[in-house]
């Protein structure tokens, strides 16, 4: 988090695209994401408004705040989900390392194969085995090599806990699995494509306990790997798992805004405003 | 910010990325020419499909126009090579037909329809299996069935046509009066029974009127199709120069005049199928779209 | 709505002399109802079989596969017919598949919002249009252009694959498959275009999340997923097709024997039965009831195999475009 060791874990790249040269970018905790004054609306009614924070490298950010506070709506503007709506317009600026999200250079294809997304309820491919929803992301971005396809299939897999259970049965259809594992096999198609930042929708309200439970201890190890951004309305869950904390809530307008953002320790024991407070006490949900 | 030089390859993850942006990057502006391609060919088909249906709509104006004056529409049919005929007798007996097979047929429909939706057992399966295999049977077999049924015995005339056009909307009426009913809420049903009513009470005051746009919309497009068809025509009702109002004699239709006048010589006679089939689209589209903004609005005045 | 307030009770409906039904005669009125429809489909059933038999009974079955329907030499051979029916059917299919496929998916995915519902219900209209209208417009429209332009033309390009010999006369099976695929393309389109509106948003949207270009969400999830449907959507149109009568009988030129190329005149067994009913007698006519039967037996059968296709994918029938076109 805070330590001043540079291991190559640290480093970000880049790849130039004219002379395919890598040249390292960042250290510890510089910002991977960073959001100024974001805000979405639909038809000319702003669903969520004045959003600034910056996400950090290898962290964990929770969107917290009651329902209809836009959380989901900013998250899906992270990977430009917003693009085939066509009464959507996002404004303010959404910075990913030196891209600009939203710059008419910037190609959303490519975007969202360097941002994934992990969604509410599980939606594994129903006509792909196990292994073709595992690689559908890498073979969506032009990957046909079989060996990386393999390498990249088991190391994911590995990293969303699953390899055990299916190494052994990755021909089988996905609608095979249980509803955690499915949401866990979504995880690992979500990995395989080596994203640096990974969106997640609420990804464990439509499990159960058990399976909550481990897809929470899931994302705790995943932290290394990629920088988690995960909208949740259980504040258990935002305590358990994140680092830092944007807390969102709906104004009179019902418009979504940001009240405060901070490291997730101060936000719930004191944060700055009372909205706040009011919310992480459970004083309305 | 400081930069820092390190072995790439002691990271497979990092390694891993770098491999896949790559390849992610340099295929990026072949696979979106692809799916450029690839959908352009999807909007070249729309266009494609469009222009048929689109020529044929407006040959049919432009053509039928031309024949519709009075005496088209006043005078019954003439025979091949005289001037001077129209197609009111041919209207009068569509309509009569029409009218006949949509009064048999409209409540034995429901009925049926009432019977499959509110039955599960086997015997119900088997019915509405039945229903289902019956609205794909080619229509000119309904044509000779009802030649042999009902013409052997009590000759030509515009009820065998009626029975045989009803034949083909019984089933296709049965079913979406079941869907249509099916479609209405249970608790309706429930809060019904709740309070002791009797089921045909509760049929007729509550779950068909709530079925009404469903029904209408499936009854309407099955006139409309019965309206249209010719096989079933050809071997019942005969055809005659006359104008006849009376459905127990031989009659004459629109369709079956088109039928007979498209392959005509005669300039006259083809102008007449021409105006003859305009006729018969128009009356088929009213239905059609009557049909549907009926049920827009009845299901507009039920929220 | 009528609401549980406005329901009478049943001493209220006696005492105002209003009709009602007890639960048993009400039961069996619609079981009556239902009867005689069943009754109804039994006696066509039967009619179709009885008037069919002589000719079974006299010839065996080995006749609906001969080659020659001559009945002045009580010849009754069904399969240039049966080949008609084929032919004419597999040049709709092989036109209104991809071309009804491609439309569907650009009215589901492709077209903006407001333009949609505009375009699919025009199509949907277009499926009422009576065949015998498109029968006119293919005879007096299409023929001359067919005999003066598309078939020399196709003859030109295509000749060395022998499919396209003889003359040009505008009828015959070109001209009838055509006009066939335009008849059954607003089946295809608005069965499709529903089958593949229904493939869940979430799949779209995982698809889209992982990279992929619009293209690949509709190749590897949307049609993937819409498989079953889409099959039923082309095998329900088949079934029409199968049976189209009018149409095909004015424009395939009439021709008793098995066609040689695709510009030849040829018939089916609707175009067969249209043709011959009139004045038949005898064997004859039990050789057409014949014929009936087996257009009744490949038509019925398509269109079962459809249903149980398309019901599973879009619960009930596949809307209203099903209904009407049955």
């Amino acid at each position: 988090m805070t330590t001043d060791s540079f291991t190559p874990a640290d480093i970000e790249d880049d790849v130039n695209l004219s002379t395919g040269e890598v040249f390292p970018d960042r250290s510890v905790g510089h910002p991977v994401m960073q959001l100024k004054d974001v805000a979405v609306s639909f038809a000319g009614r702003t669903a969520v408004r004045n959003v600034s924070f910056d996400v950090r490298d290898r962290q964990i950010t929770a969107l917290i705040g009651p329902s209809g506070s836009g959380k989901t709506t900013l998250l899906r503007a992270l990977n430009r989900m917003h693009d085939t709506v066509r009464t959507a317009k996002v404004t303010g600026q959404v910075l990913l390392g030196d891209t600009d999200v939203y710059a008419p250079s910037t190609d959303p294809t490519l975007l969202r194969s360097r941002v994934g997304m992990v969604f509410q309820r599980p939606n594994p491919f129903p006509t792909m085995s196990i292994y073709e929803n595992t690689v559908a992301g890498l073979r969506f971005n032009g990957v046909r090599k079989k060996s990386l396809l393999d390498e990249a299939a088991e190391s994911s897999l590995v990293a969303a806990a699953l390899w055990d259970s299916v190494k052994d049965r990755q021909k089988a259809h996905a609608s095979t699995l249980s509803g955690g594992e499915q949401q866990r096999l979504c995880i690992a198609r979500a990995l395989a494509v080596e994203p640096e930042v990974l969106l997640m929708d609420e990804p464990t309200s439509a499990l159960d306990p058990i399976a909550t439970k481990r897809i929470e201890e899931l994302i705790g190890e995943l932290k290394n790997r990629v920088t988690i951004i995960i909208v949740t309305h259980n504040m258990q869950q935002a305590m358990r798992v994140s680092d830092q904390c944007a807390f969102l809530l709906m104004g009179e307008d019902k418009a979504g805004e940001l009240i405060e953002f901070d490291a997730t320790a101060k936000l719930f024991s004191e944060p700055d405003d009372a909205r706040t407070l009011d919310y992480v006490n459970g004083r309305f949900g | 910010m400081t930069t820092l030089t390190f072995d790439a390859s002691t990271d497979p993850i990092l390694e891993r990325r770098r491999q896949i942006q790559g390849i992610a990057r340099a295929s990026v502006s072949r696979r979106k020419t692809y799916s450029k391609i690839a959908l352009g060919i999807c909007w070249a088909t729309l266009v494609i499909a469009l222009i048929p249906l689109v020529a044929i709509i407006v040959y049919t104006v432009v053509k039928g126009i031309a024949a519709w004056n009075w005496t088209f529409f006043s005078q019954p049919t003439k025979p091949e090579g005289i001037p001077g005929g129209g197609i009111w007798n041919a209207l009068v007996g569509t309509v009569i037909i029409g009218a006949v097979a949509t009064i048999v047929t409209i409540p034995l429909g429901l009925l049926g329809g009432l019977y499959l939706a509110e039955s599960d057992g086997r015997i119900a399966a088997a019915v509405r299996f039945t229903a289902d295999l019956m609205t794909g049977v080619p229509s000119i077999l309904m044509g000779i069935f009802g030649y042999i049924a009902l013409v052997k015995v009590f000759g030509y005339s515009g009820l065998v046509g009626a029975f045989a056009i009803g034949m083909i909307m019984l089933p296709i009426i049965m079913r979406a009066c079941e869907t249509a009913i099916r479609g209405v809420p249970g608790h309706l049903n429930e809060a019904g029974l709740a309070l002791g009513a009797r089921r045909f009470t509760i049929a007729r005051r509550v779950i068909v009127p709530a079925a009404l746009p469903g029904i209408l919309t499936g009854g309407l497009l099955a006139i409309a199709r019965g309206v249209g068809e010719t096989a079933p025509l050809l071997f019942t009702i005969f055809g005659t120069l006359y104008t006849q109002w009376n459905p127990t004699k031989v009659m004459n239709a629109l369709p079956l005049v088109i039928f007979n006048d498209s392959s005509s010589p005669y300039p006259d006679q083809l102008q007449i199928a021409w105006g003859a089939a305009l006729l018969l689209m128009v009356m088929v589209l009213v239905l059609s779209i009557g049909s549907r903004l009926l049920a827009a609005h009845l299901q507009k005045e039920r929220r | 709505m009528a609401t549980t307030a406005s329901m009478p009770t049943e001493r209220e409906s006696r005492q105002h002399g209003r009709f009602s039904l007890s639960n048993g005669a009400y039961r069996v009125i619609l079981t009556v109802g239902a009867a005689i429809f069943v009754a109804l489909a039994l006696w066509f059933l039967y009619a179709i079989v009885s008037q069919a038999r002589p000719i079974f009974d006299q010839l065996g079955v080995g006749w609906v596969f001969g080659k020659v329907w001559n009945p002045n030499h009580n010849q009754f051979g069904l399969l240039p017919f049966i080949l008609g029916t084929i032919e004419t059917t597999a040049i709709a299919l092989v036109l209104a598949v991809p071309i009804g496929l491609g439309t569907a998916l650009a009215l589901a995915y492709l077209v903006p919002p407001r333009v949609k519902a505009t375009l699919g219900g025009a199509v949907e209209l277009l499926a009422a249009v009576p065949s015998v209208v498109y029968g006119l417009f293919g005879l007096v429209a299409l023929a001359p252009i067919w005999r003066a332009h598309v078939e020399p033309f196709l003859t030109s390009v295509f000749g060395w694959t022998h499919l396209f010999s003889g003359p040009n006369d505008g009828v015959g099976l070109l001209l009838a498959g055509t006009v066939l695929f335009i008849m059954i393309l607003p089946t295809v389109v608005a069965i499709s275009r529903d089958v593949l509106a229904v493939v869940p948003r979430e799949q779209v949207e995982g698809a889209m999340a992982l990279g992929a270009t619009r293209w690949q969400v509709l190749r590897k999830v949307v049609l993937p997923d819409a498989r079953t449907g889409l099959l039923g959507a082309f095998t329900l149109a088949t079934g029409r097709a199968l049976g189209e009568t009018v149409a095909v009988a004015l424009l395939i030129g009439n021709s008793d024997y098995i066609a040689h190329s695709l510009k030849s005149p040829a018939a089916t067994i609707p175009s067969l039965i249209v043709n011959n009913f009139g004045e038949a007698s005898g064997t004859e006519l039990a050789a057409l009831f014949g014929a009936g039967l087996v257009l009744l037996v490949i038509g019925v059968g398509v269109n079962a195999i459809a249903r149980v296709l398309v019901r599973g994918k879009t619960g009930a029938a596949g809307g209203a475009a099903s209904v009407a076109v049955a």
